[in-house]
């Protein structure tokens, strides 16, 4: 069911959101082996969910109730732990509500528990999480994906309806693939991140879950939109997501890119054929589909480790013991000693291992020589896009060049790690939207998403194209 | 460039972390492969790209500056791991 076919549903009186986020609680409970809550909100859900169903009955809910919604553990919701995946904030409490958090809640959205997810985000594969790995529903075997995989996997197995997730290169559209659902990354700005823990501030923001394009564009109306805690959200005005895809596109009224620098050699043969046939689709509904280049591609995953470490390094410089989070040591250490130790005990090996990357990055000798040049290298790779965008309206590419890999498999190759954000990293250097949407499965019958990028503000365009993709 | 020991000992005390002598070997090996790696966008040429540092390239954005409540001081100390009725403990600082 779909939000509109449970809203149907709540106003008829066919059922009760009560019922509904029961069943929810019992599915999680059924499938607590993939260690997908970090924090479930038991009793308060189903108590909110009571108020929303008197509020149903006088009419007076608001346009979100029904939502039942999973939140990656990177995000704030008040009085409620806020662990980030990580040693250091394990028992951290929030003091206040994303401001996405404040707009769902607002509209009676439920919130239904806190998700794992990769040590503050960093990782493709939710193994990096103190909370230990998540597992992908399909394969127990395999990662779900990351760094918001335990949300993937929440709205895979209806353990809810919607999840929030967050990315800074691929974290919600790589995840989104790998578990089969549709996952979206919004503009830079379209999104507050008040209230989403930093990585790195010029890349990140708030992703949306779910299985139908409708309920993405339902939620996205909801918390779209500027925020003056956070002097980034931009003004534009936001669309009516939902009321938009009613607007069917006519034959050839848009154009599709491929970009030819994405299909090379090292992509899955079951994928390629996936999306090769997903072209031939749009080709048969009417649009024009040609090669494009987006020829700095070959730099995407070079630039944006750089600069995605040197911001991490320096957002979390702020974890040292004293004002919140984890402090190793007793009142006699020595002050020097008990930041390092803190910081040594707390963080994991990969939360690290950024952390050094980016502080060298940032070093005397090397600034110039990394980081101002990787800098540069981003606004190569923006033109790119604002070129393509002169040819076509929207770049079609795999998401990912292969499906869900081994738990296990990737981990102590930091590198082939990295690479899992090859076709995902572009958008997010570019502050441009993209979908990952549902494409096929392998022949193991692992899932795998077609992705579809757009021009900055173009949210709408790329929820109606999953109408025919 | 391959990262040296030195390196890895050097950087670990700026960033304020420590390691043992098995992370560190690890750890200088990890880094050299990935700066390695990220050493390909010497290729480019830059010399006439400004570098990028916002990406929707907004202006300055002005609030009133008018005093307004956030959290409260008992709010603030909530999470600390150490304090006293009104501030953050922190181990001894100044000698005797």
């Amino acid at each position: 069911m779909n939000l509109h076919e449970i809203q149907t549903g709540l106003a008829k009186g066919k059922f009760t959101l009560k019922t509904i986020v029961r069943n929810y609680l019992n599915t999680i409970e059924k499938n607590k082996d993939l260690n997908v809550f970090i924090t479930l909100f038991n009793k308060g859900t189903i108590d909110r969910a009571e108020e929303i169903d008197s509020k149903t009955k006088t009419g007076k809910a608001g346009k979100l109730a029904g939502c039942i919604v999973s939140v990656k553990d990177v995000i704030a919701v008040k009085d409620k732990p806020l662990t980030c995946g990580s040693k250091i904030l394990s028992n951290f409490i929030s003091l206040y509500n994303a401001t996405a958090i404040e707009r769902l809640t607002e509209e009676d959205a439920i919130i239904i528990g806190k998700v794992n997810c990769d040590e503050f985000a960093m990782g493709s594969s939710n193994e990096h999480s103190y909370f230990g790995a998540t597992k992908n529903p399909v394969d127990k075997e395999r990662v779900p994906g990351g760094s918001s995989g335990a949300s993937a996997v929440s709205v895979a197995t209806d353990m809810c309806n919607i999840s929030l997730g967050s990315e800074t290169g691929g974290s919600v559209r790589q995840p989104a693939s790998f578990c089969g659902v549709t996952g979206l990354k919004v503009t830079y700005g379209r999104i507050s991140r008040y209230g989403l823990v930093a990585f790195a501030s010029s890349f990140d923001s708030i992703g949306i879950f779910a299985k139908s394009n409708y309920d993405i564009a339902k939620v996205l109306e909801v918390i779209a939109g500027y925020d003056e805690k956070d002097s980034t959200s931009v003004l534009n005005p936001v669309d009516n997501y939902s009321e938009l895809l009613n607007n069917k596109f006519k034959s050839g009224e848009i154009i599709f890119g491929y970009p030819k620098e994405y299909f090379t050699e090292g992509i899955n043969e079951d994928i390629l054929k996936g999306i090769q046939h997903k072209i031939e689709l749009v080709k048969k509904a009417g649009f024009e589909v040609k090669e494009i280049s987006l020829p700095h591609s070959e730099y995407v995953i070079q630039t944006y480790y750089i600069l995605t470490s040197a911001e991490a390094s320096s957002n979390l410089e702020r974890y040292d013991g004293i004002r919140y989070g984890y402090r190793a040591g007793n009142e006699d250490s020595n002050l020097n000693d008990m930041y390092i130790n803190t910081r040594s005990e707390g963080f994991g090996d990969e939360v690290k291992r950024r952390i050094m990357l980016g502080t060298y990055v940032l070093s005397a000798g090397y600034y110039d020589e990394y980081y101002k040049k990787a800098q540069k290298a981003r606004r190569l790779i923006v033109k790119d896009f604002e070129n393509a965008f002169k040819e076509v309206d929207y770049i079609i590419t795999p998401t990912t060049p292969n499906t869900a890999f081994k738990i296990g498999e990737k981990i102590d190759n930091p590198l082939s790690m990295y690479l899992n954000d090859i076709f995902t990293a572009s958008a997010n250097l570019a502050g441009v939207p993209a979908i990952s949407i549902p494409a096929g499965f392998d022949r193991n019958g692992l899932p795998f998403g077609i992705q579809i990028i757009g021009k900055k503000f173009n949210e709408a365009g790329l929820l109606r194209i999953c109408d025919f993709l | 460039m391959p990262v040296s020991s030195e390196d890895v000992n050097k950087i670990s005390k700026l960033a304020k972390l420590k390691f043992s002598e098995d992370e560190k070997k690890k750890l200088q090996n990890d880094m050299s492969r990935i700066i390695d790696y990220m050493d390909k966008i010497n290729e480019l040429d830059l010399s006439n790209v400004e570098p990028l540092e916002n990406i929707n390239e907004t202006e300055n954005v002005f609030r009133d500056d008018k005093k307004k409540e956030t959290i409260s001081r008992e709010e603030a100390l909530k999470n600390a791991p150490s304090k006293t009725d009104i501030f953050f403990k922190v181990p001894k600082v100044i000698k005797k």
